[in-house]
């Protein structure tokens, strides 16, 4: 189980519902995948024609917890603006906080983040940040009223798994909230190896999206988290740079 | 009655309040959130609240996202 902000989830995979080529895709995918927690976008309705952009066409509230981002923001008023409007909405408190820095990399603006993070714990919202791997901002972050901390693996939809294993261990060493990673999970041993550093979960859209078979690739997810989370727990055995043989050296014929 | 929706400007009949506009642009109040000259109107108050010439409204719903 995984509490965050004082709330309890049953799995550690969340996934976003972006960029799917199918919305059934989408549902049957998020479905194999397990996850509660799903993340959508707040954007502009269209008027002008029948609308079924709407997300809530496809996935129930009442099964799912709908955890809004301020994706596409770039100042830390924009994100505090959608983050009011998401709340609106009526569902929870909690935002998936993004203030980006730069279009090529979707790097986070970890000023404006901070900034941000700020004004809306004092609003009473619960803010999981994403962020980047970088200790000091992820303890700022934490400092300022963070419920959950989301450095990411690698940037928003590069596939390119995690980059810097030592930065996330540290990062979950020196908290105390949640840790999730957030962003760059490519293929399942990505998964794997992200929660065998003893994070709390893991946060993807794209990895199952982007895959040929997104319903195949969300269960082999499923299963890398749970995998990944049960070999942390079990404690691996130590790095050695010479063989131990696993058979008894004794008792050989002649 | 001229709005800007959405960044759009658009001529509006026969609506005096928020739910009224949306109630004529054929939007279910329960599935957006509004915008008023970038004031949230709070769901209870959307009956309440009235538009004028030149307003300026946001309609949002959620998408898709990451």
């Amino acid at each position: 189980m995984l509490e965050i902000g004082g709330t309890t989830f049953s799995s550690r995979l969340l996934v976003g519902t972006g960029r799917y080529r199918t919305n059934t895709d989408m549902v049957e995918a998020i479905d194999a995948s397990g996850a509660e927690v799903v993340t959508v976008a707040v954007r502009r309705i269209s008027l002008d024609r029948a609308d079924d952009t709407g997300i809530l066409h496809h996935l129930s509230p009442e099964r799912y917890f709908l955890l809004s981002n301020t994706a596409g923001c770039y100042t830390a008023d924009d994100a505090i603006r959608y983050a009011r409007l998401a709340r609106e909405a009526g569902f929870n408190d909690f935002v998936k906080l993004e203030v980006i820095g730069d279009q090529d990399t979707l790097l986070p603006d970890t000023a404006g983040l901070l900034e941000a993070t700020r004004v809306l714990v004092a609003e009473g919202f619960k803010v999981m940040a994403y962020t980047n791997d970088d200790l000091i901002t992820a303890l700022r972050l934490e400092d300022a009223g963070a419920v959950a901390v989301m450095p990411l693996a690698s940037p928003i939809g590069s596939g390119l798994g995690m980059i810097n294993p030592f930065a996330i261990r540290t990062i979950k060493a020196r908290l105390s909230v949640p840790i999730i990673v957030d962003a760059g999970v490519g293929t399942a041993s990505d998964a794997c190896l992200v929660m065998e550093q003893g994070v709390d979960g893991i946060l993807m859209n794209t990895a199952l999206a982007a895959a040929d078979a997104p319903v195949r690739m969300a269960r082999a997810m499923r299963l890398a988290v749970e995998a990944g989370r049960e070999a942390y727990r079990a404690g691996r055995m130590p790095k050695r740079e010479i063989a131990v043989p696993s058979s008894p050296t004794t008792g050989m014929i002649a | 009655m001229q709005l800007t929706i959405n960044g759009s400007s658009r001529t509006v009949a026969r609506a005096e309040t928020v739910e009224q506009l949306l109630a004529a642009l054929e939007l279910d109040p329960r599935a957006v959130v509004v915008e008023l000259n970038r004031e949230i109107v709070r769901r209870p108050l959307l009956a309440a609240t009235s538009i004028r010439d030149g307003d300026a409204v946001e309609i949002v719903h959620f998408v898709g996202g990451g």
